[in-house]
């Protein structure tokens, strides 16, 4: 891997950019790896790029259906946070937002890591009390959150309208100055190039179709739409497909994927400077580089797989923006997409070993994972790795959905699901 | 947005009268106090969550209100049929391959 810098492009330039190379290569799978990845989203090839540079595990496959980063990694809206309610969620947000600071400099690629703040708005006395709930909580986890009235609102946000006569008018604000955005493509373009260069194979168009087990119940591979590829151990990375994979491998899931959507507007000059969210109306946005507003909407309620969602979903969540940004009511919209997210019943992730030995699965973001990218791969690599979790993704078993022990930010979270 | 027949109304309206309310015909035990963690977990948290057919309920929420049940296609959105709450899962669907 030729490292990327200043001397770089003078090079390049010199010689009319001739001696760029591929940021990853694209080998024939072999026959057999140590470590499977199914799913090469910023989670999986996150997973395999601290297999590597972590725990020196280099003969390494991640597999993708279709393109890298092509499925949720791709669709999100990029908001980096780590304000979680409780313990267990702040230990793990918290450990993605530390790697997110200096994971430009780790990968030598620019995720455009922007800490430009995230700031969520209260509409009314439940949302002072939860909001406030969620500051204290999380300042005595060490992470930084604080209240804001909404005069500073509107002075972090000028666009904001704060006025009375609003449908639903802005009472205050909680504001983490470490939240911001990223630039999600480079996500997975930054790990999987340091992936590769480390010996990882990155295999694109390379659908799993069924998981083979042993007489004994341990894995043995996988088949794929390009034959049978052997591995004792698989970290299953699907997304929304998790638990069709997991069904493959006979274990049934606490998941159901539903739709979530969102939209991009014509670019504009810098006028949102931040990350605003509102729980209450339902509505999110943030300002890209390219001067597009980038809009989240709320999932669809039904399970599906279309990667498509009801248009009136789209309409509830502008109506929201136009409320608390009345100076877009005029703006115009350039494309809406879907994702599928897979959601467990306590809106946490599983980040665990299976029933089966040798399975593991990193699944359940829900409408929240790309925040999580480096801090997911960075314990699920380690969960691979020593075939034991880390410390700070031990809670977020399978099991807790028989034992009862759930993470229940469904209630808590700061996000509207 | 779908289009949903509910069965009691007999009409085709569209999906904002409706709310999902999950996967069909799973029985709650008579004896709830009585069931094991694992069987519990599988009432209460497991779901198929299938990518293909689907059967599930849903509520005419802005109509008559009454649970009914629904044969849909995850990956099409598209509904094969509806049917009374009550009635047993259909064994056959209409236009399936015999």
């Amino acid at each position: 891997m030729k490292k990327y810098s200043v001397f770089a492009i003078a090079r390049e330039a010199m010689r009319g950019h001739k001696g760029w190379e591929e940021q990853w290569s694209s080998p024939e799978p072999k026959k057999e790896y140590d470590v499977i990845i199914v799913g090469a989203g910023g989670h999986g090839l996150a997973t395999a790029y601290y297999l590597a540079t972590v725990h020196g595990i280099t003969n390494v496959a991640v597999l993708e259906k279709g393109w890298l980063g092509g499925g949720n990694t791709g669709r999100n809206t990029t908001i980096i946070r780590s304000n979680y309610l409780y313990d267990e969620s702040a230990g793990i947000y918290d450990h993605a937002l530390k790697l997110w600071d200096g994971l430009s400099q780790e990968l030598n690629y620019n995720v455009m890591y922007s800490a430009r703040g995230v700031m969520m708005l209260a509409h009314n006395v439940h949302d002072i009390q939860v909001l406030k709930r969620h500051v204290h909580a999380n300042r005595l986890n060490g992470i930084d959150n604080e209240w804001l009235s909404p005069e500073q609102a509107k002075e972090f946000c000028p666009p904001l309208n704060i006025s009375k006569e609003a449908r639903y008018p802005v009472v205050g604000a909680a504001l983490q100055r470490r939240g911001g955005t990223a630039r999600h493509d480079a996500v997975a373009w930054g790990y999987a190039r340091g992936a590769s260069a480390r010996g990882v194979h990155i295999i694109q168009n390379c659908e799993v179709t069924g998981v083979k087990r042993a007489p004994n119940g341990a894995v043995m591979g996988v088949d794929t739409t390009r034959g049978f590829i052997g591995a004792k151990k698989v970290g299953v990375v699907a997304a929304g497909h998790s638990s069709v994979i997991m069904n493959m491998a006979g274990v049934r899931m606490p998941l159901e994927s539903y739709p979530l959507q969102a939209l991009v507007s014509e670019p504009v000059k810098p006028v949102v400077p931040c990350v605003v969210m509102s729980n209450t109306v339902h509505a999110y946005i943030s300002q890209s580089d390219k001067g597009e507003l980038v809009i989240g909407a709320g999932t669809d309620q039904y399970v599906s797989y279309s990667q498509t969602g009801g248009l009136h979903i789209l309409q509830h969540t502008l109506d929201a923006i136009c409320e608390m940004f009345p100076i877009f009511t005029r703006m115009k919209m350039l494309r809406s997409w879907g994702g599928i997210v897979d959601v467990t019943p306590d809106r946490s992730p599983i980040l665990a070993k299976t029933p089966v030995p040798g399975l593991y699965v990193n699944c359940g973001w829900g409408t929240g994972g790309f925040k999580a990218t480096p801090g997911s791969g960075h314990v699920f690599a380690h969960t691979i790795a020593r075939d034991d979790p880390h410390p700070i993704n031990a809670p977020f078993t399978i099991e807790r959905f028989r034992t009862g022990r759930l993470i229940d930010e469904a209630a808590a979270a700061a996000v509207a699901h | 947005m779908l289009l949903i027949r509910c069965p009691y109304c007999e009409e085709e309206r569209p999906e904002l009268e409706f709310r999902n309310a999950g996967e069909a015909h799973i029985a709650r035990s008579a004896n709830i106090a009585g069931e094991s963690d694992d069987d519990f977990e599988k009432f209460f948290f497991i779901r198929s969550n299938p990518k293909g057919i689907i059967y599930e309920r849903w509520r005419h929420m802005h109509g008559c209100a009454r649970f009914f049940n629904a044969v849909r296609d995850t990956v099409t959105d598209k509904f094969v049929m509806t049917y009374k709450a009550g009635e047993p899962k259909p064994s056959k669907l209409p236009g399936a391959a015999k």
